[in-house]
């Protein structure tokens, strides 16, 4: 089977993220008040073919450990569905 | 004999020239250690040197510690051979795992490249032996990825074993303790942000790295 998987990478909770911070200081110039916690990560997408879903995730995340994200500091949310149109 | 030190070349290393031409300043035999090639070829010293290896794509570092050369440099590094990672060099060695921790974006998200102040904090490693404990050094830094970061256990490991071997003066990229250079448990394999081999001649505004620089052959 095929499935599509997304991987959100982000920076861990407590580690700063002087992307994010300089985005919240700069909305309130076009007027979005009230905006916090703006915090900036990564987007991977790919497809992957494995025996069921649970290799699938299994998979991309021993590659999220092992190479996509930087465990001293990021982490990632691994999303995947089976391939619109694939032979199941 | 004049000690042989290799220096690391990654397609988007930018540094290795300089690193080359100081390594031969200080009486040593410098040579280019292609990333291709997985052997150290009986080096003395290893340098991972300055730039933007395999573009820093992905993360600084994250493609460059599966280049060929780094297994031999791992190998080379766990027999105790001096390893030394400059700047992208640093980010190399903390993805492969030769140092713990590592660089994020700069504090303020600042492109830094200015000379700093750095303190010499400890003369027992493999690049601060032929440094003066206490030294104020005058080094310049070229980064965007040179803020330190580790948890709290191993920042708390590196003071307790004295393994934080270079400090800011004043602190300009937001990182973790002051944390300029650092080493690991071996003493022989040393990270740090601030590039001495551009602090080789007073012509060029500072020679004060040049005890860093002759520790390497030493």
């Amino acid at each position: 089977m095929i499935f599509s998987v997304h991987v959100e990478v982000r920076l861990r909770e407590g580690i700063a993220d002087p992307q994010g911070s300089t985005i919240e200081r700069a909305l309130p110039s076009l007027g979005f008040d009230g905006v916090r916690e703006v915090r900036v990560g990564k987007s991977i997408r790919f497809s992957i073919e494995a025996a069921d879903e649970a290799t699938a995730r299994a998979e991309a995340e021993d590659m999220c450990r092992r190479f996509l994200t930087n465990p001293v500091i990021e982490d990632a949310v691994v999303e995947l569905e089976a391939a619109a149109g694939a032979a199941s | 004999m004049s000690r042989r030190v290799g220096v690391v070349l990654f397609p988007g290393s930018n540094c290795e020239q300089d690193m080359l031409e100081a390594v031969a300043l200080v009486g040593g035999e410098p040579e280019v250690l292609w990333h291709g090639d997985a052997t150290t070829s009986g080096v003395d010293a290893v340098v991972v040197p300055g730039g933007f290896a395999h573009g820093d794509y992905l993360r600084p570092g994250a493609i460059a510690r599966f280049s060929p050369v780094m297994g031999a440099v791992a190998e080379f590094a766990a027999a105790g051979g001096p390893v030394i990672g400059i700047c992208n060099g640093f980010q190399v060695l903390t993805e492969a795992g030769l140092l713990p921790g590592a660089l994020q974006k700069n504090k303020g998200l600042k492109f830094l490249c200015t000379t700093v102040a750095l303190r010499v904090e400890s003369t027992d490693s493999s690049l601060t032996s032929q440094a003066e404990a206490g030294a104020v050094l005058r080094i310049p830094v070229n980064h965007f990825e040179g803020n330190y970061t580790c948890d709290d256990d191993t920042l708390a490991r590196l003071r307790a074993d004295d393994r934080i071997v270079l400090r800011y003066v004043e602190n300009p990229n937001g990182s973790v303790d002051d944390i300029a250079g650092i080493c690991n448990e071996g003493r022989n394999v040393v990270g740090l942000m601030p590039h001495p081999e551009r602090a080789s001649s007073d012509l060029l505004g500072s020679s004060d790295g040049l005890p860093l620089l002759r520790s390497l052959v030493a």
